[in-house]
């Protein structure tokens, strides 16, 4: 299989404009002749949904929650950038391009990350129109805060709930369509299997969630925009029902997955208190402007941090980086504590925590200050932990947070399998190795927004508006294959819950394929979710049956197939024996411990093929070629 | 372990739609103060698969408390005794050994129970789609500052913006109005310039979707913000009646 990226060609800023220009556009009497499926709700499926029922197409959407504004999506909190250059502090869109490679640590695409880039400065003015209330100054002008990995300040936001409000306005112009008949919604409703005709997407497979009813539905075009699966890990900042069921099935007809073991695990999250721990809870990196961290230099010191003499404590981030001190990029920042509680200097009644201490904040700008800016986070932590933070350090520790890697997309945003496109965090294909904070939000929305509407045509042009076949046996023989696995999983009636499986596989992951990771452990954890997975299918206790809600059931699902993705990131992360962003390979650092990248050997995108029940996926190469920027090391000392 | 509780569930079981639910009792054993309240209800589903009884049935996501998607009705108050929380931020910490809690879900006509503690919620989508929106189409060319909205008016939108629809308000409203979560939404639109087109329109299809849902009407009990888990106020609600008794008397229509 040769990978073609569609990349256009000619100077990078002209590219998209270009592209557009010579993509097919389909005839406005002729779009309502085509049926465009949207999986998920989020920001870019809210935003892909309502923007191509705008121009005409008639677009049919679906998610698992009981409605469309409760996709993960809503759980953002930081911000989302943009190249306004509001502040007049230098910004362009370069530099934000520029900025999201060298975050991405030069493991992404720059025309992709370009394009990203300039429809940033639009989701802005579209947002504000539909009515978000981002932030404010006194001046009435919209305000800017600034995030790591940059020098300026480029970050909207509405308090701490910008993906609240983001989303909000994403459903709202969903909400429009479905009143006016353009959008059919069909919430609670969950995609099980892809259905492919002469090797292209036309339509797919879903259970209703309340009734069980395991229905099809068809299609000119389907896409996918359902989201990370940081939930492999078990524990994760994502909501509970996020998964990678969609992308996954897809996957396994033909969809390549790309980069599968990038995964950003995020330095500032509230520690595990204990095994009943269901999900951990993030806390904006904003925290770090302020906040010191630091261990005691005894070890297993159970002292309380306030006993601790300030002559007996690391500060180990501004000792080891005296010029980014606490903030160092995220990935960098997370390493750093998992060494030192490694090495036992960890806190707190698990020694899994650092202390991130205010108490020098509080005094430089008093307690008042502080309450002002992180106030809302302080409250959460208090609420979480029972102890008071404005007394005691807070104790953190990392989390696995946002997956960089996703199914591969060309430049057009379609996957390996025509008229299937993925979007948002379920595609791999803007942050390369490492994602900046705020850009998440920018990427779901320019998916959605902008590039779909504009990339989905050509495609449809293409093909023509020909009704799709539903009496094409392809569709009934999807569906009998859903229903087949769905009896399976209820008929095994063993021993462990679905909960125990999902819960073993995440200690695998977290231990090997983690923040740090090499050639041994990653061999051990290929065999031990192989095992997990066979005890899986012989001994898993699915309850109830499938004519109902059945919680179980919908869990057991995506446990399976993230019992299949894991060993996919572990083989992945194998196979790349260099360091990148959040891929830490311990045999490739530097003398002084730091990630070393290998650009010659491994300057690509890994793109995976499936080629069958449990035979090794092929691995195939997306040459990256910077013509822009120039590869450099990272340094944060 | 040192303070571990053990404590005594009354859970409303309901098997579906049409079935008639009632009151289970189950035992809530080894509860940690640090565990969250749905992870307590995780434990103790985690018991009932092992010991052959169906898990209870509940909605919730996020865990964090943005999406609205838990609902339970606790001890009498929806989202339990803590205030300007969701029920996924109820930590056991607020309980104590030897307690007994009884958990049930959102009642309103309005949001018919689908399984145990889980209901059909679906109504307050209709309400935001019958005009809970700015009327924009993708492509936007106007420049975002073009818009200056002053930082309080900004600000009073945002707090209105907060509402997760959880459903809280309407589960805690002896009339079980939903006036709370739809004021919300039209205070928001009023208040920012953009809205401005759409005001009476708005107002009045919404309201209309709200009646025909089958919410009841707002007795201004309040009991709507005590409970609400972003401290949505009542002066959207008073806001929203001026909407709507300003485009009464403007109406074209009537
Ligand atoms: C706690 C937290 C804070 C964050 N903060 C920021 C931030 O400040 N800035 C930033 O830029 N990014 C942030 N991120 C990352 C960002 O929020 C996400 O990457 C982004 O929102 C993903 O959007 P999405 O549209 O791709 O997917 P999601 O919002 O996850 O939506 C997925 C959708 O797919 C549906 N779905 C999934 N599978 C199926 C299926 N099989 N069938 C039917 N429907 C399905 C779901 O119902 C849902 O509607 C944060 C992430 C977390 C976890
Ligand atoms: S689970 Fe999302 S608000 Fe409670």
């Amino acid at each position: 299989m040769k990978l073609d990226s569609k990349i256009p060609d000619g100077p990078l800023a002209d590219k998209w404009t270009k592209h557009k220009f010579n993509l097919k556009l389909v005839n406005p009497a002729n779009k309502r002749k085509y049926n465009i499926i949207v999986v998920g709700t989020g920001l870019a499926g809210a935003s892909a949904a309502a923007s191509l029922a705008e121009l005409g197409y008639n677009v049919q959407s679906f998610c698992f929650q009981d409605s469309p504004r409760r996709a993960h999506s809503i759980a953002a909190q930081g911000g989302i950038n943009a190249a306004k250059n509001y502040p007049n502090d230098g910004d362009s869109v370069y530099r934000l391009f520029y900025d999201t490679i060298k975050g991405g640590d030069y493991r992404s695409r720059e025309a992709n990350v370009h394009r990203l880039a300039e429809v940033s400065v639009n989701i802005i003015d579209q947002c504000v129109a539909q009515g978000v209330p981002f932030a404010r100054e006194y001046g009435g002008l919209l305000d800017n805060r600034s995030f790591g990995g940059a020098q300026v300040s480029r970050t909207f936001y509405a308090r701490g709930q910008t993906g609240q409000q983001l989303l909000l306005g994403a459903y709202s112009a969903l909400s429009r369509q479905i009143h006016k008949g353009t959008v059919k919604m069909h919430t609670r409703e969950e995609m099980l299997d892809l259905v492919m005709i002469d090797g292209q997407a036309k339509g797919i497979v879903t259970r209703n969630l309340e009734t069980g009813t395991i229905d099809t539905h068809s299609a000119h075009a389907v896409l996918l925009c359902t989201g990370g699966y940081g939930n492999v890990f078990f524990l994760s900042t994502n909501a509970q029902g996020s998964n990678v069921t969609a992308a996954w099935r897809a996957h396994k007809h033909g969809a390549l997955f790309a980069n599968p073991c990038f995964t950003q695990i995020h330095p500032t999250c509230i520690p595990v208190s204990g095994d009943h721990q269901s999900k951990l809870t993030l806390m904006s990196e904003s925290l770090r402007n302020d906040g010191r961290v630091w261990v005691p230099k005894q070890k297993a010191d159970k002292r309380k941090a306030s006993q601790i003499p300030e002559n007996e404590r690391d500060y180990f981030l501004e000792r080891k980086y005296p010029s980014f001190g606490n903030l160092v990029p995220r990935d960098v920042a997370s390493r750093n504590a998992k060494e030192q509680c490694d090495a036992g200097f960890g806190v707190g009644t698990s020694g899994l925590a650092v202390f991130l201490d205010f108490a020098d904040a509080i005094k430089r700008l008093g307690e008042d200050t502080v309450r002002a800016r992180y106030g809302n986070l302080f409250d959460m932590y208090a609420q979480i932990t029972g102890e008071n933070p404005y007394a005691e350090p807070m104790r953190i520790y990392p989390a696995v947070h946002y997956t960089m890697g996703g199914l591969w997309v060309d430049y057009n945003l379609s996957t390996t399998i025509p008229g299937l496109y993925a979007l948002g965090e379920a595609n791999f294909s803007d942050h390369g190795a490492n994602r900046l904070g705020a850009s998440a939000l920018m990427q779901g929305l320019a998916d959605g927004y902008y590039v779909i509407p504009s990339t989905v045509s050509d495609y449809l042009a293409t093909i023509g508006p020909k009704p799709i076949d539903k009496n094409h046996p392809a569709f009934a023989e999807a569906k009998a294959k859903v229903e087949a696995q769905t009896k399976k999983l209820l008929s095994i009636k063993g021993t462990k819950t679905v909960a125990e499986y999902h819960r073993e596989l995440g200690l695998i992951m977290w231990e090997y394929c983690g923040m740090a990771r090499n050639d041994a452990g990653l061999r051990k954890a290929q065999v031990l979710i192989q095992e997990l997975r066979v005890d899986f299918w012989k001994n898993v206790n699915v309850t109830g049956t499938n004519e109902e809600l059945n919680q179980q059931l919908e869990r057991a699902g995506r446990v399976a197939d993230f019992l299949e993705l894991g060993e996919l990131m572990v083989v992945d992360a194998l196979a790349r024996a260099e360091s990148c962003g959040g891929h830490f390979r311990e045999e490739s650092q530097t003398e002084e411990g730091e990630a070393l990248r290998k650009d010659d050997e491994y300057c690509y995108v890994s793109a995976w093929q499936y080629t069958g029940e449990n035979q090794p996926e092929v691995l195939h190469k997306e040459e990256l070629n910077f013509e822009n920027v120039k590869l450099t090391q990272r340094s944060y000392k | 372990m040192s303070g571990h509780m053990n404590l005594t569930l009354k859970v409303w079981r309901q098997k579906d739609a049409k079935s008639t639910g009632k009151l289970e009792n189950y035992e809530a054993k080894d509860i940690s103060p640090d565990m969250s309240f749905l992870e307590m209800i995780d434990v103790v589903n985690e018991s009932l698969i092992k010991k052959g009884v169906e898990p209870i049935a509940f909605d919730h996501d996020c865990r964090e408390g943005i999406c609205g998607a838990c609902s339970m009705y606790i001890n009498g108050e929806a989202h339990g005794p803590k205030r300007a929380i969701t029920t996924c931020q109820l930590h056991m910490r607020s309980f104590h050994d030897g307690e007994t809690i009884t958990i049930e879900p959102w009642r309103a006509n309005a949001f018919p129970v689908i399984k145990d503690l889980v209901v059909d919620r679906s109504a307050f989508d209709r309400i935001i789609q019958a005009g809970g929106y700015v009327s924009v189409n993708t492509g936007v060319t106007i420049d975002a500052n073009s818009i200056p909205i002053e930082k309080e008016i900004a600000d009073d939108a945002m707090d209105a913006a907060a509402c997760i629809g959880c459903g809280a308000c309407v589960a805690a409203c002896k009339n079980a109005s939903a006036t709370l979560f739809l004021s919300a939404k039209v205070s928001q639109l009023a208040l920012l310039p953009q809205g401005q087109a759409e005001r009476q329109i708005r107002v009045e299809a919404m309201i209309d979707q709200m009646e025909e849902e089958g919410f009841g009407n707002c007795t201004n009990t309040e009991a709507c913000s005590a409970v609400c888990p972003k401290e949505i106020g009542q002066h959207h609600i008073a806001r929203m009646n001026r909407e709507f008794f300003g485009a009464k008397l403007s109406s074209p229509k009537k």
